[in-house]
């Protein structure tokens, strides 16, 4: 079973942005940029499915500007076998729905049986590719998932929902987004990180898909959140309970 | 304008403060009609809600317990009536709405908190430290609101409610079981105080002097995502840009850093309060009121004071 892996390149978690003064965006300028975090556990259970003897193959694919190829070598380093960057020159990063598309359409040339995303890129939090291309594709979808079981060309899968976890089972080929309990992934190690740089990596464009990627959502202004004043600090729990009380919350 | 939201059920019955809430976000656009997949009674609660003008109930097993390739099809066969359509934020609503957007060529606008015009909607990014007014040019208009920046409809309306079906089960997924976490506690999202513990309470044993905390002011108990992983808290606790996102009137942090991605899911709270032995702790940027304690000395003794 072949295991396909979209990965996103994102402003780093430990990177604080900062919105631009005149309201066009955030400032990406010379800041550290990482794997999402949801993908680097995604990318380790498709090898662990691998080590495990379930999948044949575990191929990356990112879509962006050509620094992503430092991501998908990333995930070479990880132990995946070979990697798909998908350029675009538009300037601005892709909506979900044309991301949707363009998976959809390496898909359809990689036929994999399962397809691993991360359940949201930390950067526009928007939560929405995976399942967009599960409806694109016609496919089941399992999302957050915190464990994942292949059986019976079936992928059981417990997801991370608002009231505890539930467990659905979907037929295969089939979309799983991933949620931070499912695995701790790996650190990539030396010898593995010069070993990546010689995995294939196969360049396309969004236009050898023909998919149009034109945006959807014009943004309008980006700016700072309402900002939050440190307060005060109390010297003991009875000051504390004071405060409270004054404040009528107790 | 005309919506449709797709009321939040759980279990059998509906989910009142979610769907409340994404009624007053849908009320800003237009005629509200719900949707309610679950039993009768549900769609009868939906009925009440201030600003609903009709109710649809779908009572289908293949409608049940958020099957979204189901659900998706059914909302779908539906959206030729509606300019939006609309559902809470919460695992259901970030499940389906994504779906549906796709299968009508539309983009989804996620986590929406604010409603400028019926184009228009502002929504955080990077973990809440900017927020986006974006503007959509798409026919229909697919949108997930954040609950805990609207206000909860009233219950004194009478909306008609109709039956609907559709194309029932795909048979791409089957559900298999829930591990619903019962708890005489206030949901997490719609409590008024919120008693959290972070990596710092140390154990799942420990633990138990954050709900004693909790139970003593009625409050619903959350965690960092450090405090899960840890085993110390479930996972429906867990509060952040990852998790659940919270504004109650009172928020107590208790053995919690502050990491930005925590703040999100809780910065929007009217009063909050942090317990943190590092006296550098980023939470204290952020708290109306900090002690600096051992929380060990701390928790307990506001418990038995109060
Ligand atoms: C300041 C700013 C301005 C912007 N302006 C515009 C604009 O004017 N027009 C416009 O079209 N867009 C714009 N965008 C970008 C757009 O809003 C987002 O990139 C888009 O919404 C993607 O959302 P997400 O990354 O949160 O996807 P999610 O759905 O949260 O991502 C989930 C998963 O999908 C996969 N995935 C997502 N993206 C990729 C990818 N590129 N390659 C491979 N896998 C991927 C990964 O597995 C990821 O874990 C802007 C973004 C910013 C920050
Ligand atoms: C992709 C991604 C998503 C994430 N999503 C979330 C999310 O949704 N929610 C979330 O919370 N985090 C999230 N995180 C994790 C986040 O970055 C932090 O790691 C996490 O919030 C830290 O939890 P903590 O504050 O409990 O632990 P720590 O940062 O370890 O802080 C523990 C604190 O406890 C204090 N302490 C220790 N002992 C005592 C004592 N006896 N008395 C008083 N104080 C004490 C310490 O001084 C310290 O400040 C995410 C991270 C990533 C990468």
């Amino acid at each position: 079973m072949k295991v396909l892996v979209p990965v996103k390149r994102v402003i780093d978690y430990n990177v604080k942005v900062k919105v631009k003064a005149d309201g066009t965006g955030v400032d990406l300028a010379n800041v550290k940029m990482s794997m999402n975090p949801f993908d680097e556990i995604s990318v380790e259970e498709a090898i662990r499915l691998k080590e495990a003897g379930i999948a044949s193959e575990v191929v990356i694919v990112s879509i962006g500007e050509k620094k992503a190829t430092d991501t998908i070598r990333n995930a070479l380093a990880m132990g995946a076998d070979r990697g798909i960057l998908v350029t675009e020159d538009q300037g601005v990063d892709l909506e979900p729905l044309a991301v949707a598309k363009i998976l959809a359409k390496v898909v359809e040339e990689e036929a994999p049986e399962l397809v691993i995303l991360g359940k949201q890129a930390i950067d526009n939090d928007m939560n929405a590719t995976g399942q967009m291309l599960a409806a694109l594709l016609g496919w089941g979808q399992a999302t957050f998932a915190s464990e994942v079981k292949i059986e019976d060309g079936k992928a059981v899968v417990t997801r991370e929902v608002d009231g505890g976890l539930q467990t659905i089972s979907v037929n295969l080929p089939a979309i799983v987004t991933t949620d931070l309990r499912l695995n701790e992934p790996r650190y990539a190690s030396l010898p593995n990180i010069m070993k990546a740089k010689k995995k294939p990596l196969d360049e396309k464009t969004a236009a050898d898909y023909g998919v149009d990627t034109t945006p959807r959502l014009t943004v309008v202004t980006t700016e700072e959140p309402t900002g939050r004043q440190a307060g005060i600090k109390v010297g003991s729990v009875d000051e504390l309970i004071a405060k409270l009380k004054e404040g009528g919350l107790v | 304008m005309a919506v449709l939201l797709l009321a939040e059920v759980a279990g059998d019955t509906l989910a009142v403060d979610a769907t409340a809430k994404a009624a007053t976000a849908g009320a800003k656009l237009g005629d509200v009609t719900v949707l309610v997949c679950g039993p009768q009674a549900a769609a009868d609660e939906a009925a009440k809600l201030d600003g609903v003008t009709k109710v649809l109930l779908a009572d289908d097993a293949a409608y049940a317990n958020g099957l979204a390739e189901n659900l998706a099809d059914l909302i779908v066969s539906l959206a030729g009536d509606y300019s939006h359509i609309i559902a809470p934020a919460t695992t259901t609503g970030k499940n389906i709405l994504p779906r549906v957007a796709a299968l009508l060529d539309v983009m989804v606008i996620t986590d929406v908190t604010e409603v400028v015009d019926a184009d228009t909607f502002k929504r955080p990014v990077y973990a809440g430290n900017a927020v986006q007014t974006v503007k959509s040019t798409d026919a229909t208009k697919v949108i997930s609101f954040r609950t805990s920046t609207f206000d909860a409809a009233g219950s004194t309306g009478s909306a008609a409610v109709e039956t609907v079906s559709g194309a029932g089960d795909k048979g791409l997924s089957a559900f298999v079981e829930d591990k619903v976490v019962e708890s005489d506690r206030p949901e997490l999202t719609s409590a008024k105080i919120v008693v959290s513990g972070g990596r710092g309470v140390g154990s799942e044993e420990n633990f138990a002097i954050i709900e004693a905390l909790a139970d003593k002011l009625g409050a619903a108990v959350g965690a960092s995502r450090a405090a899960v992983d840890s085993g110390f808290a479930p996972n429906d606790q867990q509060v952040g840009q990852t998790g659940k996102v919270v504004a109650p009137d009172l928020y107590i942090a208790c053995g919690i850093s502050g990491a930005i991605q925590h703040l999100a899911g809780m910065k929007d709270s009217k009063v909050i309060v942090a317990i943190n032995k590092d006296e550098e702790a980023p939470i204290f940027q952020v708290a109306d009121f900090g002690l600096v304690a051992d929380l060990f000395d701390a928790v307990p003794e506001l418990t038995e004071k109060l």
